[in-house]
């Protein structure tokens, strides 16, 4: 600690060292919350439902989505990223997932929403297996956090089921 | 120039340690409390400025025990016995 240079090297050192430490705290502290998020999705129209010419399934829908995800939010939530994906079994594969929506939230008060929108990704089957077929809507949910642990969940909402001809 | 004495410098160095541990409990306590990260981090660099303006510089406050070295003419009279080999041995390593 004997000169100006030494003690201002020895300062920046410990600062940035404890800043970490807090950021690892901040991080931690997320932990505290227990969200209770809600949401529920319709199927309100299948708008038409065909074979593709080079023999794959799709579907296009119209979905009433709506969320409230404020409780996912503390102090150290940067914004939380929300997709709608349609998940089902086939033959081939145990789980098949594609997302139909997506979102960014970027605050607290955009976190309870309701959207009325047409699939925003294409529902594609890999193949010709949609017709009648149960499938689930599932919101998955990704927190992205200032610092820190990223947390994500989802919502599984079952009991939606594609018709078994083509229109 | 006007440095620091011994028990400056250990004062500045405790100083610095105190202040941005205190800092940064009470930034983490605000910014906790006010649900507001951004609060955390202005009151912790409003912190580490302070302590830097604080114990950097050759604050006066540091130097209140300066050390009493002997006069030149006083030590010239003691003075300090030579090795008879430091001498070589410096010039063959300059070699």
């Amino acid at each position: 600690m004997h000169s100006i240079g030494y003690r201002a090297n020895a300062l920046l050192t410990f600062a940035v060292t404890i800043l970490a430490l807090m950021c690892a705290i901040v991080s931690l502290s997320d932990n505290l919350n227990s969200p209770s998020p809600t949401a529920q999705v319709q199927v309100l129209n299948i708008n038409w439902f065909q074979k593709k010419p080079d023999g794959d399934d799709e579907v296009s829908l119209t979905l009433n989505i709506s969320s409230n995800l404020q409780s996912l939010f503390t102090w150290n939530t940067k914004q939380v990223f929300v997709f709608v994906a349609a998940e089902y079994e086939t033959s081939k594969n145990a789980l098949n997932q594609v997302s139909l929506w997506d979102g960014i939230i970027p605050s607290k008060e955009h976190a309870k929403f309701w959207i009325h929108t047409t699939n925003k990704y294409r529902f594609v089957d890999q193949g010709s297996n949609l017709r009648g077929r149960d499938f689930n809507l599932t919101l998955h949910w990704h927190v992205m956090p200032k610092t820190g642990k990223m947390f994500a969940d989802k919502i599984v909402m079952s009991g939606y089921r594609l018709p078994e001809a083509y229109r | 120039m006007i440095s620091m004495d011994w028990q400056g410098q250990k004062l500045a160095e405790q100083l610095m340690q105190i202040m941005l541990v205190s800092f940064a409990v009470v930034a983490f306590i605000s910014g906790f409390v006010l649900g507001s990260f951004q609060i955390m981090l202005l009151i912790y660099a409003s912190g580490v400025l302070l302590t830097s303006l604080i114990t950097v510089p050759n604050w006066p406050f540091f130097n209140r025990h300066p050390l009493k070295w002997l006069d030149p003419s006083e030590a010239e009279k003691h003075p300090k016995p030579v090795s008879a080999n430091t001498s070589s041995k410096k010039k063959t390593g300059k070699k």
